[in-house]
């Protein structure tokens, strides 16, 4: 009795008074209210940078959408005077010249090689870039190896006269010559001014004729195939059986060779198909002058070849520099700081209008080759001081870990020590490829035309002269840009979480 | 000293610049004899058992590693690492590789095994020191005695002669201490060669044949764990000695 009565005490009788709602902390309100307007500091801030957001965004949406033209066939629909009201971006101009911002001056006819090209290239890259794509192995050697190969015959035409016996006579017999003129020249001088120079001339001479003597074979086998009905396909078939037996014999011969043979049949195979389909033995497609090329086409061609190239450069810089040999380590010290110490504008520069005066006189390359090989180089020296700090950054315990289970100098770097370091610096290498992918347009200043340059090309025609053809110029190209590198951003960040798992579990 | 000596060191000599590091060490180590070095820190134990497996080159001097000899100029340097494994004090594990992996890369790379029995092997010594369940994961992800563990683990896939240990327990809480020395005491019993630099001296006691006592680059004593700790001869072990047990 007396329990259920104490118990009873605890009893609530009257209802519980109702208390104000909480603040709400969720949602876009609590949002504003926690983070924006949660203080007079906070709240002066929020209104200051909403009136500067809205200075930056009014008059650009109202640029590019509002007040611009979207029809017209010339400079007459982009005039304030026929519009009747303030005229924003004109984008008629944009649709007009659109294909040459694309290809430059790359003759019609053949463009659909360059659509081609972004075509193969696309279907190439995204699986690379998409880490469940199977067969990486595969797909990097299309893209690295192959592709490079298949883009300059689309792009720039033309067949190929022999095969890898010609490339190498041909190349044999140019070193000799080359040696034996110049060894000739020294001793002519050495009659001339000092003895000492004739020996060396005669020095010179005779090397030239150890390699003659070295290239005879090849040279005569050359010539042998130039007599038979189909010279390439023979040159062809020499150079398959002969790499095929290398292989075979290299990678263990009658015991264990045989998947690397078939694999180097099925890898000629699959060259002969290309060159079957390109018809590169019968002289190929129509060539197409570098100098025709143009627009987003040249820039992508420049800051593709520099990205991809620049990487094995920088990477043999980086390691060379930390190397143990000092004439690497000299070497290396002395490529870098060449590079860093001279503006891109005077290495392209010097590429194009200077090279050509040293070479001799039939020697000639590509303009476009030349400023490739020069971006390359420039890029590699930057890449090349990146790595080295993420190299520097790996624990010396590692190497030593590697070294103490037996691996070897490379492959305790290649499987060890570049991991890591590379991972180390991704912010930084993507930070030099995308200033690389805005540096290609000083190709501008040695004639060739890239997307800005196709720009600046088209503000000359008369047609479009209008007071908004520029800025809508550059707002098209600015856009354009800003897509290639946003996406290098983020599709970088997106590697580096994905590596970096282990570190942040 | 003994017969069929697998580690001889004779007459090593090193160098830092003008510093003198080793000072004529001679040491045999018998086949499945296990040695403890100790001494206090900046003795040289550690620079010693880098030398034999050519971590560290040396000046003067040649040691013998079943029978391949190792010079000053450091010539037949990876033969004798694929005789002489080595766990290190600070684990040394490569981060970026899972446990698994750190134990298959050395024999596919080195010693050219299919990936699927280095794997199947890889998980049989991970399971000698108890971890096989942690295969998948990456170092970062273990403690540290079980890193440890791996790191002994990884040193064994290569099937090494003599297995060297640089004070593999001085970079661990005390509580992991165990696992470890547990591990290294399995592996004793099994008959492995072992070169021990530590400072466990319960371990010592147990487990070596000899202890090897170095203070400022110079082997001071050698003797029996019993001998060494009850009946210490040289005075500098002793006042060691007694630093070290309190």
């Amino acid at each position: 009795m007396s329990e259920a009565a104490r118990s009873s005490d605890f009893v609530r009788t009257a209802l519980v008074p109702k208390r104000p709602a909480p603040v709400v902390t969720t949602g876009v309100i609590g949002f504003l209210r926690a983070r924006m307007f949660n203080s007079p500091f906070n709240i002066l801030l929020t209104i200051v940078s909403a009136l500067v957001l809205w200075s930056l965004i009014a008059p650009m949406v109202k640029f590019m959408l509002i007040d611009a033209v979207w029809h017209g066939t010339d400079r007459s629909a982009c005039l304030e005077a026929n519009v009747g009201h303030p005229v924003g971006a004109c984008w008629p101009f944009i649709q007009a010249k659109f294909s040459q911002f694309i290809y430059g001056f790359y003759p019609e006819a053949q463009r659909w090689r360059a659509d081609l090209t972004f075509a193969l290239g696309a279907l190439l890259l995204l699986p690379l870039l998409i880490p469940r794509a199977p067969a990486k192995k595969i797909n990097a050697a299309l893209f690295f190896a192959a592709f490079p190969v298949v883009a300059f015959f689309l792009l720039r035409g033309g067949g190929m006269k022999g095969f890898a016996v010609h490339w190498l006579a041909d190349l044999g017999n140019t070193f000799a010559a080359s040696f034996r003129d110049a060894g000739g020249r020294l001793t002519d001088a050495g009659q001339a001014i000092a003895a000492p120079l004739g020996a060396v001339g005669q020095a010179v001479k005779w090397f030239g004729d150890a390699i003659a003597y070295v290239v005879w074979p090849v040279a005569a086998l050359r010539d042998w195939i130039d007599t038979t009905a189909y010279p390439f396909w023979t040159d062809f078939i020499i150079t398959a059986v002969a790499i095929s037996f290398l292989v075979f014999f290299l990678s263990g011969g009658l015991r264990n060779g045989w998947s690397a043979l078939a694999a180097s049949i099925a890898t000629f195979a699959c060259i002969a198909a290309v060159i079957l389909v390109m018809q590169l033995d019968r002289g190929g497609l129509p060539p197409v002058d570098t100098r025709l090329w143009g627009g987003l086409l040249v820039t992508l061609v420049v800051s593709i070849t520099g990205i991809v190239a620049s990487m094995p450069v920088g990477i043999a810089l980086a390691l060379g520099r930390r190397s143990t040999i000092p004439l690497i380590r000299i070497f290396s010290v002395a490529f870098i700081e060449f590079w860093r110490g001279v503006p891109l504008i005077t290495v392209l520069f010097f590429a194009t209008y200077m090279l050509p005066l040293f070479l001799p006189g039939d020697f000639t390359i590509d303009g476009l080759l030349r400023v490739l090989v020069g971006i390359a180089l420039f890029a590699g020296a930057y890449n090349a001081e990146v790595i080295r700090g993420g190299l520097q950054a790996v624990p010396r315990g590692q190497a030593e870990a590697a070294q103490a289970l037996g691996l070897s100098y490379w492959k305790t770097t290649g499987l060890i020590v570049l991991p890591q370091a590379l991972r180390h610096v991704i912010p930084g290498l993507v930070n030099s490829f995308i200033a690389l992918f805005k540096d290609t347009t000083l190709v501008l200043i040695v004639a060739i035309f890239d997307l800005l340059g196709q720009l600046r090309a088209s503000f000359a025609d008369p047609n479009w002269a209008t007071p908004t053809t520029l800025f809508t110029g550059f707002a098209f190209t600015g856009m354009i840009y800003f897509v290639v590198c946003f996406a290098m951003s983020r599709y970088s960040l997106f590697v580096e979480r994905r590596l970096n798992a282990h570190r942040n579990a | 000293m003994t017969a069929d000596p697998i580690v001889s060191i004779a007459g090593l000599n090193k160098w830092y610049g003008a510093f003198h590091v080793l000072r004529d060490i001679d040491l045999d180590v018998a086949r499945g004899e296990r040695i403890v070095i100790c001494g206090p820190s900046g003795s040289g134990k550690s620079t010693l058992i880098r030398c034999i497996n050519a971590l560290e080159e040396f000046q003067e001097g040649r040691i013998v590693v079943d029978g391949i000899a190792l010079g000053p100029n450091l010539r037949h340097v990876d033969q004798v690492r694929r005789e002489v494994g080595m766990v290190f004090q600070s684990f040394n594990l490569f981060p970026h590789l899972t446990v698994l992996e750190n134990c298959t890369l050395a024999p596919i790379w080195v010693r050219n095994i299919p990936r699927k029995d280095a794997e199947a092997a890889a998980m049989q010594y991970l399971e000698r020191v108890r971890i096989p369940e942690q295969a998948d994961k990456y170092p970062g992800q273990i403690s540290g005695g079980q890193q440890q563990r791996v790191a002994i683990a990884r040193a064994l896939t290569m099937n090494p002669k003599v297995m060297l240990f640089d004070e593999p327990t001085s970079a661990l809480d005390p509580e992991m201490v165990k696992e470890v020395l547990d591990t290294m005491v399995d592996l004793a019993k099994e008959g492995m060669t072992m070169i021990v630099v530590t400072h466990e001296m319960g371990f010592a006691r147990e487990i070596a044949n000899r202890v090897v006592f170095m203070d400022s680059g110079q082997i001071i004593e050698v003797n029996t764990p019993a001998q060494f700790f009850e009946h210490p001869r040289h005075e500098r072990t002793k006042l060691f000695l007694s630093q070290i047990l309190r």
